[in-house]
């Protein structure tokens, strides 16, 4: 008899843990369908016309409405959106005016520098945020607690072009640490080989070290400036989680049986923070993806962002669409991953 | 101090209630200093804001000029005091966008449950989980540059903290004795809604507002970089700095005030809304 209720238990469990991924599924499913219909509506609302563009501005009524039944933009909204679909499901975005080269393909270029960048500052906001975290709950009101106040309160308020501009003066113009802009000196931009399209693993690859090394040297500063976004929000979040949990009893009780201090928080209350921590590192890394756009923009980094923001100088609609698209859908997919990373870590979210 | 902290301060950290008094008086002071500029900026500029003067081009910060002057010869402390009214006028228009479209979807959601919250709550989920600044770009490109714009496109992503949080207090009073109350003498629907679960529902978007007017400032800012904001010659701090990259190496002030405008601002609204929160307590729940 027990045994059947453990069953039927773990078959409820089964089962609501199912229900649970269908309709996280579903939910997914919707707000990405959102994202479509919300690039849909703006290439529908878009001042270009995309029929003159294709017959010109000179075509006759005649000429003007067959292009625009070719096009099938006499077709009724929803099928107008199918077929949207149907040509994304194809991987096709439209060409893009400024570099007459599919979109798709342009991303697919650019998609790399910015998956490098983002992966980069999330690594330095998580090692540096962590720490700043723990260092400030260690003694909460000291010093450094304080010292780590002010920092994530300025590193959430700066806005990040503008560090970046300070950060190229100070040291690239000044210092010269820095070695500037892009991704590679001008002699080395033509000779790399782009097998994996991450300047770090293609400048390892092609053996010379040099070029590593000045690899290293573009990509620290961006990788800095944007990393102090997530750090801000890491220490923020992170720290709070840390004193909220250093009030419960069961610190009080490890501190009663004589554990020391550091062994409190990296043993008893770290590991009660995951949850947190999963939602701040996957939040912020998306927050990086779209930060990277400001980001790029000064530092000429040769990914989505500026791709992006090139675009809206030339008001190239389908290229502007395409790096939405691109980078909303990674927002959402990580929001969604966060949240099924929560529940699956986290047993009392359940 | 011995090695273990003592109950009291992990319980109720004393000094930190006291420090959360001085960061709202801060915050507050750095708001208010924010909005006297802009409603006196004829009377602090020193200099009309868009007057060029080609024999005064990128001076260095001087006496006369205490920012220096930028590219056209204007002097960049009266920009930067001027700069301070599209900014507060951008973030006013996106709060009265936001507060009542928020309020309305949560305050409903809460209240008629079932189905509708259902509706409801996944919208707002949804375009909680969009990028703000991407969707906004997007947007503004299509509808054209300029201060309204940039207000709609950045409030149709700043919604949705405002209807989770209305939504959570609405739930949280269904079953009080003061609803209870008012549903005794009759007082249903709409006027149940609007005129008893929405006043309490006021402070905390006042909370979340200045939280996120931090957020929504520095968004404000990054339309303005990319020159799909305000449009020159108005003076903008977001465009300002972009003008002010070019000659970033050489003249480097040009960058550096309004830059350091767009910082003061959305460190004051932070501070408050950091303030505010705590001494209210409500708690954070997004």
């Amino acid at each position: 008899m027990a045994n059947s209720a453990t069953q039927a238990g773990l078959a409820r469990q089964f089962w609501r843990g199912g229900s649970r991924l269908i309709t996280s599924l579903l939910s997914l499913l919707v707000t990405l369908l959102g994202l479509l219909a919300f690039t849909f509506m703006l290439s529908h609302q878009s001042p270009v016309d995309p029929v003159l563009q294709v017959a010109g501005d000179r075509a006759s009524e005649s000429t003007y409405q067959q292009v625009r039944h070719d096009l099938g933009l006499d077709q009724p909204l929803p099928v107008q959106f199918w077929r949207y679909l149907e040509h994304l499901a194809r991987g096709d975005l439209g060409m893009s005016h400024i570099t007459a080269q599919p979109v798709t393909s342009d991303l697919a270029r650019a998609f790399p520098a910015t998956l490098e960048l983002a992966t980069c500052a999330m690594i330095f906001g998580a090692v540096f945020g962590i720490t700043l975290a723990l260092l400030a709950a260690w003694k909460p009101g000291g010093l450094l607690d304080n010292l780590a106040r002010l920092i994530s309160l300025l590193g959430y308020s700066v806005p990040v072009f503008w560090l970046g501009l300070l950060g190229l003066l100070l040291f690239y113009a000044v210092l010269h640490w820095s070695a500037g802009p892009g991704r590679l000196d001008d002699i080395w931009i033509y000779t790399l080989e782009p097998k994996t399209g991450l300047v770090l693993v293609d400048s390892w690859l092609s053996g010379d070290r040099e070029m590593f090394r000045n690899a290293i040297a573009h990509l620290w500063l961006p990788v800095a400036v944007l990393g102090m976004l997530s750090m801000a929000a890491i220490t923020r979040l992170l720290r709070a989680a840390l004193l909220e949990e250093n009030g419960k009893e069961y610190v009080t009780l490890a501190r009663a049986k004589g554990a020391s201090r550091t062994r409190i928080l990296l043993c008893h209350i770290f590991p009660n923070v995951r949850g947190t921590l999963i939602t701040v590192l996957g939040l912020s890394y998306a927050t990086l993806l779209e930060g990277s756009v400001l980001t790029e923009t000064v530092f000429a980094w040769p990914g989505v962002g500026r791709y992006l923001t090139t675009a809206l100088f030339a008001s190239d609609v389908p290229a502007i669409l395409g790096s939405t698209l691109l980078i909303g859908g990674c927002f959402v997919l990580l929001n969604a991953l966060v949240d099924a990373l929560t529940w699956l870590t986290d047993p009392r979210t359940r | 101090m011995t090695q273990h902290l003592s109950d009291a301060e992990i319980v109720t950290p004393a000094p930190r209630r006291r420090r959360r008094l001085t960061t709202l008086v801060i915050g507050g002071t750095l708001v208010a200093i924010l909005v006297l500029t802009a409603l006196l900026a004829p009377l602090l500029a020193p200099f009309d804001p868009n007057a060029q003067t080609i024999s005064a081009r990128l001076l260095a910060p001087s006496a006369a000029h205490w920012f220096g002057t930028d590219g056209f010869g204007r002097d960049l402390l009266s920009r930067v005091i001027y700069g301070a009214r599209p900014t507060l006028l951008l973030v006013s228009l996106i709060l009265v966008l936001t507060i009542p479209v928020g309020l309305l979807i949560g305050i409903t959601a809460g209240y008629v449950g079932g189905w509708t919250e259902r509706v409801l709550m996944r919208i707002t989920d949804i375009f909680l989980s969009l990028p703000n600044l991407v969707i906004a770009l997007a947007l503004v490109s299509i509808l054209g540059p300029g201060l309204l714009n940039g207000a709609l496109a950045l409030a149709l992503t700043s919604w949705p903290p405002f209807a989770r949080q209305a939504r959570a207090e609405t739930l949280a009073l269904r079953r009080s004795d003061y609803l209870a109350a008012a549903r005794m003498q009759g007082i249903s629907g709409l006027r149940l809604m609007f005129g008893h679960i929405l006043p309490l529902c006021l402070p905390g978007a006042v909370v979340r507002a200045a939280l996120s007017l931090g957020g929504i400032i520095l968004s404000a800012a990054g339309l303005g970089f990319l020159g799909m904001g305000v449009q020159p010659p108005t003076a903008e701090w977001g465009s300002m700095v972009a003008e002010g990259s070019k000659v970033n190496f050489d003249q480097w002030w040009v960058a550096a005030a309004p830059g350091g405008a767009i910082l003061f601002a959305s460190l004051a609204f932070n501070l408050t809304g950091d303030g505010l929160r705590d001494r209210l307590d409500t708690r954070n729940d997004s």
